[in-house]
C-alpha cells in the first residue's frame, strides 16, 4: 500500500500588499509523510506555523512551491498543484479535517452538520442521521441539544459537534487541529478512542495537540515544525 | 458525476462604449458546483452575470452550454426562441429585488404555476399541488398560495422567487445579490434554504455577491472581479483564507467581526 499522506520539500509565504508588499516567509523545506495506521504529530511551540501546515495540506492555503501527494481514487495526486473541483473531489473522499473552531451555519442541526460529510457522499439520509446521533452520543453531547443549531453552544460542546463531523466518515487521512483543546478528561478519554480506532483501521492521522497526555497516548512520531520554521533559522 | 462542464465561458468581454464591463472572463462551471463572483458595485460582476445568461450580448468571447442531451451548444448562435425555453425550463435567474422577477399582481401560487405551464403542465389540480409544496418548501405558508406577492414582506418575495425559478428543476441557477437588501435575520434563513436546495437538487449555481460571508457559506469556488477583470480565483475558502492580491487582501481584511 503507498504511503497515503507525503509532503516534499513544501515552502510557504505570505505577501502582506498591505503592508507595502512585506513578504514573510513562513516555512521552507517541510518534508516528511504519513503511513496508513500512523499518527503523526506536529510540535513545536506557538506561532510556529503548525496550524498553517495543516491547512496548507488541506488546500485553505496555497503552497509556493513543493508536493504534497496522497492517493486519491486509485491515483496519485499533488494536492499543491491541484485544481478546486480536484481539492473538493479529494476532501469529499479522502481528506477529513477537523478544525479548531465550528464554523456553524445558521440554523442548521447539531446533529445535520455532523451528519452532513455522509450526505455528500451519498449516504441514505436516515442513515447517515443514525450514525450522526451514534456519535454525538458516545461524545455524550446532550441528547436535548441535537435538535439545535451549535451557535450557541459552548466551547466544549461545538468542538465535540466538530470531531463528530470529522471522524463520522472513513476518510483515509485526517488532519486534527487540536480536538481536544476544550474538553474535559472523560471526553478527551472518548477521542482518544477514537483516534486509535481510526488507526486500527489504517487511517493516516495528521494531528496537532497541545495537551502532553493526549500527545503520549496518541503520537507515534512527532514531527518539529520549527525545523522547517525561516524564525528558527534566524535564531 | 460527469465529465463534462455544464458551461464552458471563453474570453468573455463587453463593453459599453469605450467603458468596460468585463473583459476576457474564461471558467468552466461543472455540475453542482456554485461559483461566487465577488467584488465591489461597479466591477462588473453583474454585466458578467447577465451576459453569462443571455440577459446582455457579450461584444467577444462564447459560453456554452450542455443541453440535457449532453450537447454543449453555444449559446449565442441559439435562437431566441431557444434561449428563452431555456431560460424558462432549465435556468433560474433570481434577481436582487424580487419585484424583476415575479409577477406581483398575480398570485404566489400562479408565479410559481406559471413556470410549471411553460414547460407544458396543463393539470390545474397538479400545478396547483406542485406550487403548495414548493411554497412549504422554500417557507410560505401554503394559505398564502392565493395572495399577491406585492402583499409579501421582502423576505417571503425573495423566498417566491426562488421557488418560481426551482419548480421546473432547473440544473442552473444566476443570482444577482439574493440576499441584497434584507436585513440579517431574514438573510441567514434565506442562505440556509439555499445551501439547502443546492445541496438536495444537485443545482449548479453562479452568484453575484459583495457579500463574502454569502460566498463562504454557499460557494465552492469563487472569482473576485476588480475593473471588470477576473484579478484572483480558486477554491473559495483559499481564496478567503489566502488571499494574493492586493485589492483581495483588502476585501478580506475589510470584512467586519461579530
Amino acid at each position: 500500500m503507498p504511503t497515503p499522506l507525503v509532503v516534499s520539500e513544501v515552502a510557504k509565504s505570505f505577501t502582506m500588499h498591505l503592508r507595502d508588499g512585506l513578504r514573510l516567509p513562513v516555512m521552507s523545506n517541510v518534508t516528511f509523510s504519513v503511513k496508513a495506521g500512523e499518527c503523526v504529530v506536529l510540535g513545536g511551540p506557538s506561532g510556529i506555523g503548525k496550524s498553517s501546515l495543516l491547512k496548507m495540506v488541506y488546500g485553505n492555503y496555497a503552497v509556493d512551491s513543493g508536493q504534497i501527494l496522497i492517493e486519491h481514487g486509485g491515483r496519485l495526486l499533488d494536492l499543491a498543484t491541484a485544481d478546486p473541483r480536484t481539492i473538493l473531489s479529494v476532501r469529499r473522499a479522502t481528506l477529513g479535517y477537523v478544525s479548531q473552531f465550528l464554523r456553524t451555519v445558521p440554523r442548521v442541526a447539531a446533529v445535520d452538520v455532523v451528519a452532513e460529510p455522509l450526505l455528500g457522499r451519498g449516504v441514505d439520509p436516515a442513515e447517515a442521521r443514525a450514525s450522526a446521533e451514534a456519535m454525538l452520543a458516545r461524545l455524550n453531547l446532550p441528547r436535548e441539544l441535537w435538535q439545535l443549531p451549535p451557535a450557541t453552544f459552548s466551547g466544549g460542546e461545538q468542538q465535540r459537534v466538530n470531531i463528530a463531523r470529522g471522524f463520522i466518515t472513513d476518510h483515509r487521512i485526517l488532519l486534527l487541529d487540536e480536538p481536544t483543546a476544550s474538553l474535559d478528561a472523560k471526553n478527551r478519554a472518548v477521542v482518544v478512542g477514537m483516534i486509535e480506532e481510526k488507526k486500527a483501521a489504517g487511517v493516516a492521522l495528521l494531528g496537532i495537540f497541545h495537551d502532553e497526555d493526549v500527545r503520549e497516548k496518541v503520537a507515534d512520531r512527532i514531527v518539529d515544525v520549527s525545523a522547517f520554521s525561516p524564525r528558527k533559522a534566524a535564531a | 458525476m460527469t465529465d463534462t462542464p455544464l458551461l464552458k465561458v471563453r474570453d468573455i468581454s463587453k463593453f459599453y462604449g469605450a467603458r468596460i464591463g468585463c473583459q476576457n472572463v474564461s471558467f468552466d462551471l461543472w455540475p453542482g458546483e456554485v461559483l461566487a463572483i465577488v467584488g465591489e458595485s461597479g466591477s462588473g460582476k453583474t454585466t458578467l452575470l447577465n451576459c453569462l445568461a443571455t440577459r446582455l450580448m457579450p461584444t467577444s468571447g462564447a459560453v456554452e452550454y450542455r443541453m440535457r442531451d449532453g450537447q454543449m451548444r453555444d449559446l449565442s448562435r441559439m435562437s431566441e426562441a431557444e434561449r428563452r425555453f431555456l431560460m424558462r425550463t432549465d435556468w433560474g435567474f433570481v434577481h436582487q429585488n424580487p419585484a424583476d422577477g415575479l409577477r406581483m399582481a398575480v398570485s404566489a401560487g400562479a408565479n410559481v404555476g406559471e413556470r410549471l405551464m411553460a414547460v407544458g403542465e396543463r393539470h390545474y389540480g397538479n400545478i396547483r399541488e406542485t406550487a403548495g409544496s414548493w411554497l412549504g418548501r422554500v417557507e410560505i405558508s401554503v394559505d398564502r398560495i392565493d395572495d399577491q406577492p406585492r402583499d409579501f414582506s421582502g423576505g417571503m418575495r425573495q423566498r417566491l422567487q426562488i421557488a418560481r425559478n426551482l419548480v421546473t428543476s432547473p440544473r442552473l441557477i444566476f443570482m444577482d445579490e439574493p440576499t441584497g437588501g434584507l436585513d440579517v435575520s431574514v438573510q441567514a434563513r434565506l442562505l440556509d434554504l439555499l445551501r439547502g436546495l443546492v445541496q438536495d437538487l444537485g443545482l449548479s449555481a453562479i452568484i453575484v455577491t459583495h457579500d463574502l460571508a454569502v460566498a463562504r457559506l454557499l460557494s465552492h469556488r469563487m472569482m473576485v472581479m476588480k475593473d471588470g477583470l477576473v484579478i484572483e480565483q480558486g477554491l473559495t475558502d483559499r481564496v478567503l483564507d489566502d488571499p494574493r492580491e492586493a485589492y483581495t487582501q483588502l476585501l478580506v481584511s475589510s470584512i467586519l467581526q461579530v
